[in-house]
């Protein structure tokens, strides 16, 4: 019996503690008609030793090929450290923080988390963090309606850079509340939001999302739009990537007087690619707001001796406690992973993280010299960008993917799914984790590739 | 504090030297789009963050290092090969948005984690998506609200909750547009059928049940009650935060329950992690089947291969929750959890899940300690009230928590449900030993006998811990959410 410890004579003495003849016994108040026998449809067990066989096969059938793929998940050396530590049983398998006093590693942890997402956002307060970036767009849109008490609308505005996903994830969650995206034009030159669009922008809105950098690695004008809301009445929310946060302006830097709230996917700080998940999003925002914010919030206060401590606060925003009028459902927050960021930003530090940020900008810059350099190759935008680039092919761009795909390179991200517009678009992305020798090899795949099926 | 704070061991121009990379050149990036401060990020050496937080760790209490009864969470035993083996280097480094040429291996895990899944609830078809518990909620109530309006039915926007729900409940009706009716209990623990006739009519969407509830006891008029909601048009929603204590013994698709949402952290033993990541998968009828949320992942016919099942070929689907599919390291580990269990191990974790309660229940009770519902089966997890020691004694339930941990024992979940007073809900799981339950037995009757004698001594508690009781109101008061650095002193 798998991880059950029960000996037959301790099934014989409980039963007799309880006074009952058998373990069916303690089943008499279900309904006999509901009752089943067998659990068809469920495999036998497999002992340790045959599912790490099964497992094995099916990671190696995954292979490990190299990746350009970024579009909002992205690979990042992960010391060995991070998930060494954040997988120690203390961290792995506890619970929640309810009870403070004996949670005051998991507590201290979120603590050193909150301060370090206010540092890298350059805003007040953080929370303990929510599922992952997109949920948390979501989550930051609902709070912009609720804090905006300035305007009487439920409409959101998107810059144009923003991640596609992350505009069909919040309206999945919060449509059913009335909520309304609209989306700026993309000014096709520099693929960042269209500027002039805004003169003739005429419908009231709670809030400004801008993704910095953009969806497809440019970066947008912030100060401009941050300003631009703001003599609105709007709120700014921000979209970034924590990464770039080590070297790009702070969500509240932005503009006259900074994004109001800042949101994102955690992933790139120490979360390893996996399928897409379990990430996390983070959540920050001016003081005033806190008390809209969803999700957990840990606080330092002090104990019966004043030492100081550790405690979950300001929860009588959550559902256990308000239920129907609460800020949101969310219950949990993404604590493993945020405990393996925590681990990861303390790791990187300011140098460090500085270092992936223009490493990874560089090599990404890299590839895209070298790929432009081969016929029927182009760069979509001008402009600066962070860590991707999107790129025209002279062809579709389905096919060449999985050619290349069959020499284990995963070539970038195909945009003609999500913005047809762009015509045969390719989305690229070179890490840190790229060598000369890896770019260099992603040119000539690419380059046989296109001169093969050209001749 | 027993552990400073990491920024207060950060001295300027430390660092662990092999995490980064080597300097790169200049960037083109105008000096506009540049931050012209450096994050306040600790500078600090590689042995440092090691030991910092390893010891943090040891602050905490865990399943692996403690008996942790928390009501309604499934504090069960996390098998590390669980973990190892969602590591593996194929599945862990796999980018989301590969190709399903490279992810045949994951594919086929998550597809046979969908029908082993539909197995043991009886639901027609499954969607991994949802990130937690409370986010599969939310997709339920979003999917029994799209049900009723592509009918027309645009009116049914009324979700009845028993008062005894978690507060996820009311709340996600909240967030997806719908009113909340709460439902009284009857004395008995079940929901009052008088009370339930007069609260169904055309505005009734549905009504959330979790079952056994969360009063530890199961819900005997299931069917009675399937039959009022369904007679007025409502639907069926299961809660299936209990679903550990009927598995393998009755499921929610027989009891003709719409959708369900499970919790792999708890049924399925994946992490808790501190708070998360949850997970928590969807499963339908057929009523619902074509409004599940997407990406899910479908097989071939033909020639067996995997793959997306997505807008286009669900087009009634309410959405995706998140930005790529959900929680999938999370679902690898319930993955192989499910497969090491097997058919006749999950018969088996419901059964001795709900025999490690009620002889715990037994016990307590033989020592004198009040059930809140003495008549009743235990589930896999019951209530015990300590209002008659808080209003003569007045050392309360949380007293009696705080006194459990000096004894290394976590406390068990303290007031709540919400209609019991000075409530501990008491959920031992099918993984500990009779030895664990007895320990925990004897430590709440010397507990009970200190707080007759020495009332003082259990209200001061915890002794042992790394700090003593913490002021919640100060916290709340004065809002220290984020550590700066102390300002320099004035020369």
């Amino acid at each position: 019996m798998p991880f059950i410890p029960h000996t037959e004579d301790d099934v014989k003495s409980m039963l007799q503690t309880i006074g009952v003849d058998s373990i069916e016994q303690l089943f008499d108040e279900i309904p006999a008609e509901l009752r089943i026998d067998e659990l068809v449809g469920v495999p036998d067990a497999l002992c340790e030793m045959e599912i790490t066989r099964l497992m094995r096969a099916r990671s190696r059938q995954d292979g490990t090929p190299q990746c350009f793929i970024g579009a909002g998940a992205y690979e990042h050396h992960v010391p060995s450290a991070v998930w060494d530590i954040a997988t120690r049983g203390e961290f792995y398998s506890a619970y929640t923080p309810y009870q403070a006093e004996a949670s005051q590693g998991t507590l201290q942890v979120i603590y050193e988390y909150q301060s370090m997402i206010t540092a890298l956002t350059a805003l007040d307060v953080s929370n303990a963090s929510l599922y992952d970036g997109a949920s948390a767009l979501a989550e930051a849109a609902l709070m912009s309606v609720r804090a905006n008490r300035k305007v009487k609308t439920s409409r959101v505005l998107l810059a144009a850079g923003v991640n596609p996903t992350y505009e069909k994830v919040a309206h999945a969650i919060s449509g059913n509340q009335g909520l309304v995206f609209d989306r700026l034009p993309l000014d096709r030159h520099t693929g960042t939001t269209d500027l002039a669009a805004l003169a003739t922008y005429d419908q009231e809105v709670v809030a400004l999302v801008i993704q910095q950098p953009s969806f497809f690695g440019t970066l947008e004008p912030i100060d401009r739009l941050t300003d631009w809301a703001h003599q609105r009445a709007a709120l700014v929310i921000a979209v970034v990537n924590p990464t770039s946060l080590a070297i790009l302006k702070a969500p509240g830097h932005w503009g006259a007087d900074g994004a109001d709230i800042a949101c994102g996917e955690g992933q790139p700080l120490g979360i390893p690619l996996s399928s897409g998940g379990p990430y996390f999003g983070f959540m920050a925002c001016e003081k005033s707001l806190v008390r809209q914010m969803p999700g957990r919030i840990v606080g330092r206060t002090t104990d019966l001796e004043d030492k100081p401590g550790f405690t979950l606060t300001l929860q009588a925003r959550e559902q256990h406690i308000r239920r129907s009028k609460a800020t949101s459902n969310i219950c949990t927050n993404q604590g493993l992973m945020v405990t393996g960021a925590t681990i990861y930003m303390s790791l990187l530090g300011q140098e460090g993280l500085a270092r992936v940020a223009q490493r990874s900008q560089q090599n990404t810059a890299q590839l895209a010299a070298k790929l432009t350099s081969i016929k029927g190759v182009t760069r979509l935008f001008d402009g600066p960008h962070f860590h991707e680039v999107a790129l025209g092919l002279d062809r579709p761009v389905g096919p060449v993917l999985r050619a290349l795909a069959g020499q284990e390179i995963l070539g970038g991200f195909d945009l003609s799914a999500s913005h047809p517009e762009l015509g045969n678009a390719l989305l690229v992305c070179a890490t840190e984790t790229k060598t000369a020798d890896d770019l260099e090899r992603y040119r000539r795949a690419l380059s046989d590739i296109l001169s093969a099926s050209r001749k | 504090m027993p552990e400073k704070l990491i920024f207060e061991k950060s001295r300027p121009g430390r660092r662990a030297y092999a995490q980064a990379p080597a300097l790169a050149t200049a960037t083109d990036i105008p000096a506009e789009f540049l931050r012209q401060d450096r994050p306040m990020l600790p500078e600090v050496s590689e042995l440092q963050v090691v030991r910092h937080y390893t010891r943090l760790s040891q602050l905490n209490f865990s399943i692996d290092t403690n008996f942790y009864p928390l009501g309604s969470c499934t504090m069960k035993y996390n098998p590390r090969a669980c973990n190892a083996l969602a590591m593996l280097p194929g599945l862990l480094n796999r980018h989301p948005l590969g190709p399903v040429s490279h992810g045949q291996g994951f594919l086929a895990c998550m597809y046979e984690l969908q029908e082993m899944l539909k197995a043991v609830t009886g639901m027609r078809a499954v969607s991994l998506t949802p990130m937690a518990g409370a986010q599969g909620e939310l997709a339920g109530v979003a999917m029994i609200r799209a049900y009723h309006v592509s009918r027309g039915d645009h009116e049914r926007n009324e979700i009845i909750v028993p008062d005894a729900a978690h507060g996820t409940n009311p709340a996600t009706a909240t967030m997806c547009g719908c009113i909340v009716r709460e439902l009284a209990t009857g004395a008995d623990g079940d929901v009052d059928i008088e009370a339930l006739k007069q609260a169904v009519g055309p505005k009734t969407a549905g009504i959330m049940l979790t079952n056994p509830s969360t009063l530890g006891v199961f819900e005997r008029r299931i069917i009675e009650i399937r039959r009022i909601v369904n007679d007025a048009g409502g639907l069926l929603y299961y809660d299936g935060a209990n679903l550990n204590a009927i598995l393998g013994k009755v499921r929610p698709g027989d009891m003709e329950f719409d959708v369900i949402h499970m919790n792999l952290h708890k049924t399925f033993s994946t992490p808790h992690g501190g708070g998360g990541p949850g997970s928590g998968a969807v499963g339908v009828g057929k009523r619902l089947r074509p409004f599940l949320p997407i990406p899910v992942v479908g097989r071939s016919d033909t020639d067996g291969s995997y793959h997306w099942l997505t807008e286009k070929d669900l087009p009634q689907s309410i959405g995706r929750l998140s930005g790529f599919m959900g929680n999938a390291g999370v679902l690898l580990r319930a993955y192989v959890y499910m497969r090491m269990v097997g058919r006749d191990g999950m018969r088996r974790i419901g059964e001795f899940a709900t025999l490690n309660a009620n002889y715990l229940q037994s016990r307590l009770r033989a020592a004198g300690f009040e059930l809140a519902f003495p008549e009743r089966r235990a589930s896999h997890e019951f209530i015990i009230t300590l209002k008659t020691m808080a209003r003569t004694l007045h050392v309360t339930a949380m007293d009696v928590a705080k006194a459990l941990l000096d004894e290394g024992l976590h406390a068990p979940t303290t007031y709540f449900p919400l209609l019991v007073p000075e409530c501990l809900l008491i959920e031992p799981t099918e993984t500990e030993t009779r030895e664990a339950l007895d320990r925990f037995a004897d430590a709440m009757i010397a507990i009970a006998e200190r707080a007759k004698s020495d009332p003082a001594s259990v209200q001061g508690a915890p002794y042992k811990m790394p700090v003593r009781r913490l002021d919640d109101v100060k916290a709340a008061r004065n809002l220290d959410l984020a550590w700066r650095p102390e300002p320099r002193p004035e020369l």
